[in-house]
């Protein structure tokens, strides 16, 4: 197990690195120039002082070539700088130690909704014996994935912030800010979790252990409860891994739909200003959140499924 | 007592479901089934089947794959798969003292909660897919008491003993692992402890035993008869396999097409088959007469030339292959096989699952590279190459999965003529037909997919595909294990007659010994990856040398005589 965890957070940090090597290749050889960009914004247009120009280029590292540049900014990325930011000057850690909180708390409460309202809807469509209700719940997994995310969202500004005035239409500040775009973020979450679930499920009651369960004399409550959502839900929580690390990409959309601060308007802004060091930084964070969250769902798989184990080679 | 043989299908009534009481029954049976129609959707599958238990008896309910027997058996539990219903007649569990008769038929899931488990215990066909992989066996065990009202406590304590007495090992620790921690055998055992843990007074075992090795299979079946007979339980045993009904069974009831044909004492059903059905069923039992090897396989021993003065086609010499299990530990899967195979007859390597069989077949077809030693194909060594592949081909076990479902089965046949660039269209379109006909299939089917096709059919599409090259060595990977009896009689007779024909040689890798016996002029038997005995099939099976081959024997069902039970008040 030990090994196996050391196996893996070793993969991790190679992961980590292939992101910041190719996210540098991308961004840094892109044929535009950082310093003029960064400067025009200032200069509305006017022709800007070369010495200025070279003094920026300096600071920034620009003037080293690409192979010192790269080993330049792997060294201070190493010790936790991540540069600054061209646009504000203000370091990028810093930028992204400001937005991580608010996007972790909207994501949190997506994942839950997201978790209570796929698991309801599958739950419920494996326990009724109703068929017309069971195809219904299963019509909607499909629905939520086709609807785009910002629809969601603008939907629900309408009627809930425009037309019943229950929840803000924008800002950061307290709970009821936070409802509305973290139900935007469940929807398309809960739908993929409500399909392979259900799925899950579904296969899991045609289980030849389900007969023997029913042939002890056991009820339906039962042999869901101890079999079959157990056995159900295992796929789920291997695609589970990947939804949250998918939540960070969502909030791009939903940050901006709704006006907030947070990660996902921080890569908006930083992507339409390029600005080169932000863009960078928050790769690099998106695939730290990735890495670690698929290595907590591998971790999980061995104490649900005691089938798999994580020793190497053992079968 | 004395039964008539009892022709269902002329029973048309329908008695009124529920009707608690109403019917004649016979006396003293514990469970009456009369009448018993079940359908799939629209389509029936049972029409109407009567069928009695008595306490103590075993009855086996015998047929082949579609016949409707393990429908049957699900109907008289109330499981029937989705879409399934019991469209007439009743099912009716009587009276036995302690507890009230009930009708089956009119139970509303309440009351089967508390019929299933205490008064009907059910053994699943698969071991392997029988037990949930999540829970802990002992667990498992505990499950069948505690939904009756045992506390949890009690339960689990009674589950360990439930292990130990169906021969477990160590059951207290048995008890914590997890069912892919057992072997099938034990998973089987388990499953016989959940079915008999509320000593129910029938027990169903729906093929209880048809996925496991032969030698395995005898334990657990005399397991199940040890447990039954002690309590008095009766079973009723779903089989497909005759050998297990005529050994283990007092009465047999053998059912076609949904239909009950004969019925009546083992013996006599077996012995004396009225019905012809029966009679080609009793007849298609592979090596059922012991001189059949000298006597049923046609062509092969009266046109061959002597075995042992034909010169030597394959030659395993000092063959080792192992396998890497992590953590420096090694299987060593096969270890020091040599044999030969005269060209034109037929070697049967047989032993359990586990013994290296399949592994010495990858090996003799260049699919795996031996570690040590050699394998010569008319004194060349093989190899994973094209002319390796032109001169042995292999036939598959399954017929279902080794049939690509996506092709036609001319396409299917083609295949490896399309691979060795044989012939142009026009030509290989006329082999495709010339094969059909020599595994006896219509040139029709040319155009169908395997789908549409029977397993039979399906393992002769099999075989014309590894003729199309004209092998000389066909490796025969348990070519009718996935066959009912009747079908498998065909394809055996098929292959015989191939042989003599086509003067092919065969490598046939079996753990069905009566297969082996009709088949094979040789045989070898490995154990843990060594041949352990080799020799000619007569004096191997009449006179074994080696404990391991006689225990394989004396395992066959049917071959030892069945021990006269006793009879059950």
């Amino acid at each position: 197990m030990a090994a196996y965890v050391l196996r893996r957070v070793g993969g991790a940090v190679g992961v980590l690195w292939a992101a910041f090597t190719v996210s540098y290749l991308i961004l840094y050889l892109l044929p535009s120039d950082p310093v003029a960009i960064m400067l025009d914004q200032g200069a509305g247009g006017e022709r800007v002082d070369p010495a200025r120009v070279a003094e920026l280029r300096e600071r920034y590292g620009f003037d080293q070539g690409p192979v010192q540049q790269y080993l330049t900014l792997l060294g201070r990325a190493l010790t936790g700088d991540l540069g600054t930011s061209i646009s504000s000057g203000a370091p990028v850690a810093g930028l992204i130690a400001d937005a991580l909180p608010q996007t972790a708390q909207l994501a949190g409460l997506a994942l839950v909704l997201g978790l209570a309202g796929g698991t309801a809807i599958a739950g419920l469509a494996s326990w009724t014996r109703a068929a017309w209700l069971r195809d219904l719940l299963l019509l909607l997994p499909p629905l939520g994935v086709a609807v785009p995310g910002f629809w969601v969202g603008l939907v629900l500004l309408h009627l809930f912030s425009f037309t019943w005035f229950v929840f803000p239409a924008v800002g950061n500040e307290g709970f009821s800010a936070l409802v509305l775009p973290a139900v935007t973020l469940a929807v398309g979450l809960s739908a993929v979790v409500a399909q392979v679930l259900a799925q899950g499920l579904r296969e899991a009651w045609r289980a030849p252990y389900v007969e023997v369960a029913f042939a002890k004399g056991a009820g339906r409550g039962r042999v869901l409860a101890a079999h079959v959502a157990r056995n159900g839900s295992l796929p789920t929580v291997t695609v589970l891994g990947v939804l949250v690390g998918n939540l960070l990409g969502g909030t791009v959309v939903v940050e901006t739909v709704f006006s907030r601060q947070g990660f996902g308007r921080l890569v908006e802004n930083a992507v339409t200003t390029q600005d080169i060091p932000v863009v960078q930084g928050l790769v690099v964070v998106a695939a730290a959140v990735f890495v670690t969250t698929s290595l907590l769902a591998d971790l999980a798989h061995p104490l649900l499924d005691p089938r798999v184990t994580t020793a190497r080679g053992a079968r | 007592m004395t039964f008539t043989t009892r022709q269902a299908a002329a029973r048309d009534v329908v008695p009124v479901p529920g009707a608690v009481g109403a019917g004649e029954g016979a006396p003293g049976a514990l469970l009456t089934v009369r009448g018993l129609r079940v359908a799939y959707g629209g389509r029936e599958v049972v029409h109407g089947i009567d069928l009695d238990v008595r306490p103590g008896e075993v009855v086996a309910l015998v047929g082949e794959s579609g016949s409707g027997k393990s429908t049957t058996a699900h109907a008289l539990v109330g499981l029937l798969p989705d879409g399934g219903h019991v469209t007439g007649g009743e099912v009716r569990l009587t009276d036995t003292g302690h507890e009230r008769a009930v009708s089956l038929t009119a139970l509303l899931p309440d009351a089967w909660r508390r019929v299933r488990g205490v008064r009907i215990g059910l053994v699943p066909q698969d071991p392997g897919a029988g037990l949930d992989p999540v829970v802990r066996v002992g667990e498992q065990v505990a499950e069948a008491l505690v939904v009756h009202g045992t506390p949890r406590r009690d339960a689990r304590r009674r589950a360990v003993e439930i292990l130990g007495a169906v021969g477990l090992d160590h059951p207290e620790l048995r008890a914590r692992q997890y069912p892919h921690q057992l072997s099938g055998g034990m998973r089987q055992r388990v499953l016989v402890g959940i079915a008999t843990a509320c000593e129910p007074r029938l027990v169903i075992a729906d093929e209880p035993t048809s996925a496991l090795d032969v030698t395995v299979q005898r334990r657990v079946l005399d397991l199940l008869a040890d447990l039954t007979s002690r309590t008095g339980t009766a079973v009723l045993l779903i089989t497909h396999d005759l050998a297990v009904a005529a050994h283990r069974a007092d009465r047999v009831v053998v059912l076609k097409d949904g239909r009950v044909v004969e019925e009546g004492p083992a013996r006599q059903v077996l012995g004396a088959p009225a019905h012809p059905y029966t009679r080609e069923l009793v007849a298609a039992v592979p090596g059922r007469a012991t001189s059949a090897a000298a006597t049923n396989s046609v062509p092969s021993a009266a046109v061959l030339p002597d075995a042992a003065a034909a010169p030597a086609l394959l030659e395993a010499r000092g063959l080792v292959k192992e396998f890497r299990l992590g953590r420096g530990r090694r299987l060593r899967a096969v270890d020091d096989v040599s044999f030969t195979v005269p060209r034109g007859s037929a070697y049967a390597l047989v032993g359990e699952s586990g013994s290296g069989k399949s592994t010495t077949a990858r090996l003799v077809l260049g699919l795996e590279r031996p570690d040590a030693g050699s394998v010569r194909l008319d004194g060349a060594p093989v190899a994973d190459d094209r002319a390796t592949r032109r001169r042995t081909q292999l036939v598959h076990q399954d017929p279902y999965s080794s049939l690509d479902p996506r092709f036609t089965v001319s396409a299917v046949v083609q295949e490896p003529l399309r691979a060795h660039r044989v012939g142009d269209r026009a030509e290989r379109r006329d082999r495709v037909a010339h094969l059909l006909e020599q595994v006896h299939l219509s040139p029709d089917l040319a155009g169908r997919r395997p789908a549409e096709l029977s397993g039979g059919q399906r393992q002769r599409v099999a075989i014309a595909r590894a003729l199309a090259l004209d092998p000389e060595l066909l490796v025969l990977d348990e070519p009718t294990s996935a066959l009912d009896v009747s079908v498998q009689a065909r394809v055996l007779e098929l292959l015989d007659r191939l042989r003599a024909e086509r003067g092919l040689t065969y490598l046939f890798v079996s753990h069905d010994l009566a297969v082996v016996r009709q088949v094979a002029d040789h045989v070898g038997v490995l154990s843990a990856g060594r041949l352990v005995e080799t020799g000619p099939v007569g004096r191997v099976f009449d006179h074994p040398a080696h404990p391991y081959t006689a225990d394989l024997i004396a395992a066959i069902p049917g071959a030892a005589r069945r021990p006269d039970r006793k009879d059950h008040p």
